[in-house]
């Protein structure tokens, strides 16, 4: 029983990051339409950055935290303004291969520049473990989770109460109408992808901190996909339950695959069977707006 | 269909030919001619490439057919290619001889794919894709934890093919097997396109309500442009395994499916000329980029630490860059090209 309690604590606390991954995957899908699939390079980028100026550069980790946030703000303008707005309009398998091609790209750079082996950041919180429910956890899991909430909490407030997170919406549920009402469309692509980045960088640069990155990291961008599903495209609320629910999900059924059937690495697939399942069942995700098409 | 200067059609059967003048049908048995003499005057490296290429072209014109010209998206081929890669090996392994063999690898792949396939009823655009995706990781996870069915990690060795005693065990022979099978896969998507499937998958792509409301049926022709795309990626597979004689579940990731997708982009989607230009540009790109870094081994020295990384960045910036300015691909590069040479000196 322990062991699943255990299972389950691990499992919401990578929960809570592809959470932040799945945010700023749907982010970009609800203003722009776009399905990203460099979501998971965007983490690593961020994770990057954040270590390179930390390790390589000694600025102060708060600093250059603060400075990798900038970063990623340049970088989703560039990659809206240079990749993606020549694409709007174009099919989505066009839209979906350029993300495909720019993870490769970002991918190549992050090898280029910092190599392939695992690099761990220095330790900023304490190491000794607190109990929850009797159980040791990391106090850098529980940072990650509290700071995955505190984020969703603000993007949510937001969306819903800023005048261009309510912008933003406008734009999601209708290009033609929000942009007769005055709102610049070019404008809210761009920002979307802004804040993606910076919601991918923080999830990049908790991660760093949990158990140090490599160039591989940017396989957490697939995960997103379950997440989604699960939780519908176009919601905010539901991408973090989504996130939350593969995390434990994975885990658990891992968990249980290696204790009785002795299968191991089952955790990696274990979203994408139900993933598949759902999509047999619902094929609009569990609570993703259905398209009505008329003639 | 495109008429073409000079033309004189008396019945929709002449119209429907692949090669519909003599100037064509001359220049593709020139073609045929050459092909099959440039492994007598290639090296043996260039020989390989080309045999390279030949695997891509069957697996680019697959995805073609499934992509392209019935507007399904798949994520998931280079699974599919592993499978027909895993069937054809098991089926040699056990003695069984190597034409059944590729035969049973497409099959099996087909009705893999049509498993898979059959979420496209009710699937569309992002969601069929992501579907998809999901096959490929799952199937990707069964190569790896298959067992002795699979290997496992270790993977599994294969003899060279054998068809009646012969053994084709060299670049040069395996050269002319491939290029039969690449030359067969062409025929079949050229062939398939102008029958009554052919049509209808154009019409789904085009708009699937249409499509419906003049009596196609679309979860049939859909399952269909699944399982037929499934088969010859199944081929492929079979063919790539045997040609490297060696078969492991890393060969069959992502990675794979995604630079598929990117032959049928890079060449122009929807046209099998297409998939022949992108799978040579595919399996030339890292070719070159690897000749460039060798000749830049002189003045860079640790040049060779990052042309894994170069060729993973060229790859993308290529795909990005075809999409912005060439979202239509080689193919119609290609005929841009002939419609200017077509009235070479007296343009206008």
């Amino acid at each position: 029983m322990e062991y699943y309690l255990q299972l389950f604590i691990n499992g919401l606390v990578v929960g809570s990051l592809y959470s932040l991954v799945a945010l700023g995957f749907v982010i970009i899908y609800k203003a722009t339409k776009v399905v990203n699939f460099a979501q998971g390079e965007l983490v690593m980028v961020g994770a990057y950055i954040c270590f390179s100026l930390t390790v390589q550069f000694h600025i102060p980790f708060i600093w250059a935290f603060f400075l990798t946030l900038g970063f990623s703000v340049l970088l989703g303008l560039v990659i809206e303004k240079m990749i993606l707005r020549p694409l709007i309009g174009e099919e989505p398998i066009m839209v979906i291969m350029v993300t495909i091609g720019m993870s490769s790209v970002l991918k190549s750079l992050v090898q280029l520049f910092w190599g392939t082996q695992i690099r761990v950041y220095p330790q900023v919180l304490p190491t000794e473990p607190i109990f929850i429910a009797g159980l040791p956890v990391a106090p850098v899991y529980i940072a990650a989770f509290i700071l995955s909430a505190v984020l969703f909490a603000i993007f949510s407030i937001f969306f819903k109460y800023s005048r261009t997170g309510i912008a933003m919406r406008a734009t999601a549920f209708d290009q033609q109408a929000a942009q007769s009402m005055g709102i610049g469309i070019k404008n809210i692509f761009a920002m979307s992808w802004c804040i993606a980045c910076i919601v991918s960088a923080v999830g990049g640069v908790i991660l760093g901190n949990i158990n140090g990155i490599n160039s591989h990291i940017g396989h957490l961008g697939l995960k997103v996909f379950p997440a989604v599903i699960l939780g519908g495209l176009d919601s905010l609320l539901g991408a973090a339950l989504g996130g939350l629910i593969v995390g434990v999900l994975e885990n658990i059924c891992g968990g249980a695959a290696k204790q009785f059937f002795g299968l191991g690495g089952f955790r990696e697939v274990a979203a994408f069977i139900v993933l598949v399942i759902i999509l047999m069942i619902k094929p609009y995700g569990l609570f993703g707006t259905k398209e009505i098409e008329r003639v | 269909m495109q008429g073409k200067c000079g033309l004189f059609f008396t019945s929709y059967k002449d119209e429907a030919q692949i090669f519909q003048s003599g100037f064509q049908k001359i220049m593709i048995g020139l073609l045929i001619l050459v092909l099959c003499a440039a492994p007598f005057l290639l090296n043996v490296y260039m020989t390989s490439v080309m045999n390279l290429i030949f695997i891509a072209v069957v697996g680019a014109v697959a995805l073609n057919l499934l992509t392209g010209i019935c507007g399904q998206i798949s994520l998931g081929h280079g699974a599919f290619i592993g499978v027909g890669a895993y069937v054809a090996g098991q089926c040699t392994l056990h003695g069984v001889p190597f034409p059944i063999a590729i035969l049973a690898a497409g099959l099996i792949t087909a009705m893999v794919g049509m498993v898979f396939g059959v979420p496209s009823l009710r699937l569309k655009g992002i969601y069929l894709a992501i579907a998809t995706l999901a096959a490929q990781l799952v199937l990707e996870y069964v190569f790896l934890h298959g067992g002795a069915m699979t290997g496992g990690s270790n993977g599994l060795l294969l003899e060279p093919p054998m068809i009646l005693g012969f053994s084709f065990d060299t670049e040069l022979r395996m050269y002319f097997l491939l290029f039969f099978f690449a030359a067969a896969a062409l025929l079949m998507v050229s062939n398939i396109m102008r029958t009554k499937y052919g049509r209808a998958f154009v019409s789904i792509r085009d708009f699937y309500l249409s499509a419906e409301i003049v009596g196609v049926n679309l979860f049939w022709y859909k399952l269909v442009a699944f399982g037929v795309s499934s088969f010859l990626a199944g081929v492929a597979g079979g063919l790539w395994a045997h040609y490297t004689g060696y078969i492991s579940a890393e060969q069959f990731n992502i990675a794979l499916s995604i630079s598929y997708r990117a032959m049928i982009i890079i060449g122009g989607m929807g046209s099998v000329l297409g998939s022949v230009f992108g799978a040579i540009f595919i399996v030339l790109l890292p070719e070159v980029l690897n000749a460039v870094a060798n000749g830049l081994g002189m003045f860079f020295p640790d040049i060779s630490h990052y042309i894994v990384a170069l060729r993973e960045g060229v790859f993308g910036m290529v795909l990005i860059l075809f999409l912005i300015f060439e979202p239509e691909g080689l193919a119609h590069r290609w005929r841009l090209i002939k419609a200017y040479w077509k009235l070479y000196p007296f343009a206008h």
